[in-house]
């Protein structure tokens, strides 16, 4: 098991012959994903890296039976590819492209609203690095060689950060089940809360990692559900101890606006719900790996 | 984005917000004239810069004679304005709005934000008018009210009825409130805005409503669209590095300690920021070269860092996905080759052609510290600072 793709999972790339897309769609091939086709309209009935280009998101669920997209959309139009990808009947969706207005996220969010639980499509992201279940599928951006299978879930903010993480954890000899990036925006598809509920339900992850940041109240939430709900530890890293008052800090959510989103303050909260803290970023590794050894 | 005071009053009123007469004035004898035009027998000069707190550092003073308004310009004009938001060397005023004072009833708070929990927008208000919202919030939160509003169906009348009571308006000032809330929507929705904020917003004798200080933030992604937004940018009131740092569209943000740091991606930055601080020393920067970084963008980024005088050592931390590490160690190597570098610089590269990275920067003979992982690279540069 793993949560949200594995190696039979039919992949999508929307915006499949830009440069970004090529790039990543190639990656993501090689790594072997089961990417089944492409989005670009207008370039329907091509044939590009060896899979079929489709005008529309629904002609691809509907020909290759995709379940999975991935969204390499240049800012202005990402929400509507986005959309277009629930629509046709998208299961899970991840969003890479940087810098979407925040209106036409709050317009996304509540396109997939209107969709039954049972029918909505999933999102990851925006801003975001993507999603790996090391060994079986990659649906995303990273160095996929730094992920070993393993037990361990992996829920971040950050792309780097998250790559820093998993090596740490590779040098220890720690794999990953999923990891899961959910993008640096103040809005975005799925928090840190959504994506430990589907790790708790895996019974191959025995342990998640949640790496967040100042802004924001989604380490809090994922540290109540967390104590309330789960049976398995977590361990959390938050960046920005030193983020001054006010400034953005790269990622668009990324902004401390009131004392409860500074880092000390999510530090403080978490500890008190149960949550193991690693003190440093580079205690990451070492921090799992002493959790791990106490439940194990 | 941030935006001056009279930019954003000058918006409220093309939204139908109430505002108080008043005009911007750029000198001592402007600044007379303008009060001599809006008349009455006093008026408030409020220094023009891009923060809070204005009133208790000195930037807006209550005059009642034309002689003192010209007086007060003119020791404002030309100053740095440290309030409690700007850090002690402050921000220039160029500009001062005159503005009509009206007796004042009550003070209210409104704002309007996007709440990150339900991911809509959201209507804060409370009685507590004038006052730091957050301490409000921390000390009496049963005189907050919050309104979520459907994006569906927009903002109802009954919403801002409830925001009405709850301040304790009277019946006849409830349309004049729902007007300011149907602004204050209205133009969050069309220029995007990520925040709108009047605090106060007053009552005057004569129960009208008006807001006497305004406050709007835009979404940065979005200013792609609105170029009469773009247009009311105020580089002065930026960080000379910050902007530069902009046009090469690198993420900077200049902070007050010694070691400089740049890195690849926004959170691996603030955890590297944070091992700094953790060991020992103190970062003097923010910087992300981003996903897409090429050979001219790092050397851009790491002449942006060397320019800062306080800069004793410079930490590189680079963890490969995208970015090549050999793309960076050349941009790294075209910089140093450019600028002469006096401070050492400490050098972490892990993944994608990292090996080919590293190699490249100890066969420069540039003098570079090689680091295996983030805390000795970490380690290094806080020892290296403290050497000095």
């Amino acid at each position: 098991m793993s949560i949200l793709i594995d190696a039979s999972t039919a992949m999508i790339i929307q915006g499949f012959t830009g440069k970004i897309g090529t790039f990543h769609a190639q990656d993501m091939i090689n790594y072997g994903s089961n990417v089944v086709g492409g989005i670009t309209p207008g370039k329907g009935g091509q044939t590009y890296l060896g899979r079929p280009v489709f005008n529309t998101v629904k002609e691809a669920v509907r020909q290759v039976g995709a379940e999975a997209s991935i969204v390499f959309v240049p800012p202005g139009s990402a929400a509507d590819a986005i959309m277009e990808a629930a629509d046709a009947g998208i299961r899970y969706c991840v969003a890479i492209t940087d810098g979407i207005p925040t209106q036409d996220m709050m317009k996304v969010k509540n396109f997939l609203r209107r969709f039954p639980e049972s029918e909505r499509m999933v999102l990851t992201g925006p801003n975001c690095a993507g999603t790996i279940s090391p060994g079986k599928a990659m649906l995303g951006i990273m160095p996929g060689h730094i992920y070993v299978p393993g037990n361990v879930g992996i829920v971040g903010r950050s792309g780097t950060l998250g790559y820093e993480a998993a090596d740490q954890m590779r040098r220890l000899g720690i794999g990953i089940s999923t990891s899961v990036g959910i993008g640096g925006d103040p809005i975005n598809g799925s928090s840190h809360r959504d994506i430990m509920e589907k790790f708790e339900q895996d019974d191959e992850t025995k342990l998640v990692v949640m790496i967040g940041e100042i802004g924001g109240p989604q380490e809090v939430e994922a540290g109540i559900f967390a104590r309330e709900n789960m049976s398995k530890p977590v361990v959390a890293y938050i960046a920005g101890l030193t983020a001054p008052e006010g400034r953005r800090m790269g990622h668009a959510g990324a902004i401390i606006s009131s004392s409860a989103e500074s880092a000390a303050e999510k530090v403080a909260r978490l500890k008190e719900l149960g949550v193991t803290i690693a003190p440093t970023p580079s205690a990451m590794g070492e921090t799992v790996a002493t959790v791990l050894a106490r439940i194990s | 984005m941030n935006i001056h005071e009279y930019q954003a009053k000058q918006l409220f009123q093309q939204y139908g917000i109430a505002i108080p007469v008043g005009k911007l004035a750029v000198n001592p004898n402007q600044a007379r004239e303008v009060a001599q035009e809006i008349g009455g027998e006093s008026w408030v000069v409020k220094a023009q810069v891009h923060a809070g707190g204005r009133g208790k550092a000195g930037g807006v003073k209550l005059v009642d004679d034309f002689e003192r308004v010209g007086e007060e310009t003119k020791a404002m004009l030309g100053t740095r304005l440290a309030t409690i938001q700007t850090g002690p060397e402050g921000l220039p005023v160029e500009s001062v709005l005159i503005e009509k004072t009206y007796p004042i009833q009550r003070e209210f708070y409104i704002s309007l934000l996007i709440d990150h929990v339900t991911s809509r927008m959201c209507f804060i208000a409370s009685a507590a008018g004038g006052m730091d919202i957050e301490t409000v919030a921390r000390d009496n939160p049963e005189q907050i009210i919050t309104i979520i509003v459907n994006p569906a169906a927009g903002l109802q009348s009954y919403q801002c009825r409830q925001v009405g009571f709850a301040l304790s308006l009277q019946k006849e000032q409830l349309l004049l409130l729902e007007k300011i809330m149907r602004g204050m929507y209205r133009l969050f929705l069309e220029k995007d805005a990520s925040q709108i904020e009047i605090n106060p917003l007053i009552e005057t004798d004569g129960g009208e409503l008006m807001a006497l200080d305004a406050k709007i933030n835009f979404d940065d992604n979005a200013l792609i669209m609105h170029f009469d937004i773009l247009a009311l940018k105020d580089a002065g009131q930026e960080d000379e590095k910050e902007n530069k740092a902009q046009q090469y569209d690198l993420n900077y943000i200049t902070l007050d300690g010694s070691i400089g740091c740049m890195v690849n991606g926004a959170g691996l930055a603030m955890a590297t920021m944070d091992l700094v601080k953790l060991k020992g020393g103190r970062p003097a920067n923010f910087l992300d070269v981003g996903g897409g970084a090429t050979k001219e963008r790092v050397a851009a980024a790491f002449k942006l860092i060397l320019s800062d005088v306080q800069v004793e050592a410079v930490l590189v931390n680079i963890f490969g996905g995208i970015v090549q590490c050999d793309i960076i160690a050349q941009g790294i190597m075209a910089a140093m080759q450019e600028i002469s570098v006096t401070v050492p610089v400490v050098v972490r590269l892990e993944g994608t052609n990292a090996e080919q990275g590293i190699k490249l920067l100890n066969e420069s003979g540039l003098g570079m510290i090689a680091a295996e992982d983030l805390a000795e690279a970490a380690e290094k540069v806080v020892a290296l600072v403290e050497a000095t």
